[in-house]
């Protein structure tokens, strides 16, 4: 535990370094997300093409990914921005079919009467269907936050520094508190990462935290009405 | 005023749901299109405002087709109410009213002053501006959509089934208010429905439509009791089944109207109390106090 007390500005600096990775790829996934999950919904026929596309991101493996991301977008192996790509990459395949989903879960019968009433297209999908989408959406972000977090630290393999560098500093040092430390650390980091992610989401989505009043029952359910009400 | 002339819908599936349809619809006046399900109804009211496009022949507002108005502009101008109100779940009751003029681009000051005077136009208490949707009762989420309708004084309104979501205490409460209402803004409206009394109850004039939007009966609601065109009008006036042939019966004095099954329907208390609210048809129709009848 002592290397633990004396390294806490070690500790705090990874930290740090993780949030850097982790955040650009969360927000990038969600961004580059949004375009393909409405073309996903908009159009049956691409729905399938695109989500299994962006599904298959997944199962790419990450190493492999890392060194030849390089030679695709041209980024340096060991720079943070090859890193961050590659998370983005797994971010989007997750988000794609939850903002599909979650644009499918808008009830048809409001979409249309936000037509109705004189929403463009446009104005339509930001105004209403983007928001309603909302708790899709959210509980989607909480998976690719947590999912990215975690992924981050491989790339301290490549030499991107972060919470994974403990790891694989305290593997050849031999520190096992180093280890213990880095993953703990990991762990804490999501979950402060998914708790701001649901706080988010309560400050932007207000009303799907109230709840239905209880209405008071109707006086007289089975009271005397008119025959006729009126005949012209 | 608002002119169907010849329209005709046909959908990419082969469904004729309007076929040939000329209708001329009054301002200032309700005018209700009744039917059952695939008689077009609904079809038809989208066209006034492009919800839907007719596959041939025109509609006029004010001798302007509408096919050279752009849709959202014109939509903004129509108001439009919906079954299962069509609230947005996620916007304030008064933001919900405010809504269209926002689009339009009234500042958000002004529109939100609007949208409380509106509450009150159609009797909501201004205490619940600030509930979403799903925290008000079925009655009153259609009153805010009947307000929404109002937000930018269209001169049209469309109502597409308004009423048929809540229960039927509530819904004589509606009707009653958009008796009142319109009796005080004289909107033009178009008002879908499948339920013959309220089309009578509500309507000046109504179209009765058979399967594809074509006009069983056109008049208003004394003239079509009084004389059914046809077997079909007089099957969905309930004329048939002696729902509506009253006969008087005399009783300690007064004169009681009972229909055909012996029910107590309302009591005769004159040939001509007077002119109602439009004048002309309704006035010579018996004046008819209904009677509490046994719940049904």
């Amino acid at each position: 535990m002592t290397w633990l007390w004396s390294n806490l500005d070690l500790v705090w600096l990874r930290t740090l370094d993780h949030i850097v990775l982790s955040l650009p790829p969360i927000l990038l996934s969600f961004v580059f997300a949004l375009p393909l999950g409405w073309l996903a919904n908009r159009y049956r026929p691409t729905r399938g093409a695109i989500l299994s596309i962006a599904g298959l991101f997944y199962a790419i493996p990450s190493l492999p990914l890392l060194f030849i991301l390089p030679v695709i977008i041209g980024t340096s192996l060991r720079s943070p921005a090859n890193l961050i790509a590659a998370l983005t990459l797994y971010g989007l395949a997750l988000m794609v079919r939850v903002v599909a989903d979650g644009l499918a879960s808008v009830d048809p019968d409001v979409r249309q009467s936000a037509t109705a009433v004189g929403f463009s297209a446009w104005s339509r999908f930001w105004l209403v269907e983007l928001p309603l989408a909302g708790p899709v959406l959210l509980a989607g972000v909480r998976v690719v936050a947590v999912s990215t977090v975690s992924l981050a630290t491989v790339g301290a393999v490549i030499g991107a520094k972060s919470l994974g560098s403990l790891f694989t500093d305290g593997f050849q040092r031999g520190i096992q508190v180093e280890i213990i430390t880095g993953i703990v650390a990991t762990v804490l980091l999501a979950l402060v990462l998914d708790g701001a992610v649901v706080l988010l989401g309560r400050v932007l989505m207000p009303w799907t935290r109230r709840t239905r009043r209880i209405r008071p029952a109707p006086a007289a359910v089975l009271g005397p009405m008119p025959v006729v009400r009126s005949v012209a | 005023m608002i002119e169907f002339r010849s329209v005709t819908k046909e959908f990419p599936d082969g469904t004729l749901a309007v076929d040939d349809f000329s209708l001329t619809v009054p301002s200032h006046r309700t005018t209700v299109l009744v039917g059952s399900s695939g008689s077009g109804k609904t079809t038809l009211l989208r066209m006034i405002n492009r919800m839907v496009d007719p596959t041939s022949g025109t509609i006029e507002i004010d001798g302007v087709s509408v096919a050279s108005l752009e849709p959202v502009k014109l939509r903004r101008s129509i108001g439009y109410v919906m079954q299962n109100s069509g609230l947005l779940p996620h916007r304030t009751v008064v933001d919900n009213v405010a809504t269209v003029p926002l689009l339009r681009g009234v500042p958000r000051r002004t529109a939100r002053a609007d949208a409380l005077r509106l509450l009150d136009t159609v009797g909501l208490d201004r205490a619940i501006a600030d509930r979403y949707p799903s925290q008000l009762s079925g009655g009153q989420q259609q009153r805010v959509g009947v307000a929404r309708g109002l937000a930018v004084d269209p001169n049209i309104l469309l109502m597409d089934e308004p009423f048929g979501a809540v229960d039927p205490i509530v819904r004589a409460e509606l009707q009653q208010e958009l008796i009142r209402l319109q009796h005080e803004l004289g909107k033009t409206v178009v008002f879908v429905t499948h339920d013959i009394d309220e089309a009578f109850l509500l309507g000046d004039q109504i179209a009765i439509l058979r399967e594809g939007g074509r006009i069983a009966q056109l008049g208003t609601p004394a003239e079509i009791l009084a004389n059914p065109a046809d077997d079909f009008v007089a099957s969905f006036v309930g004329a048939d089944r002696g729902k509506r042939a009253l006969h008087v019966e005399s009783q300690d004095g007064s004169d009681v109207l009972v229909d055909s099954d012996g029910r107590p329907a309302g009591v005769l208390v004159g040939q001509r109390s007077g002119a109602g609210p439009s004048g002309g048809a309704r006035s010579d129709v018996p004046h008819i106090v209904p009677t509490e009848g046994p719940p049904r």
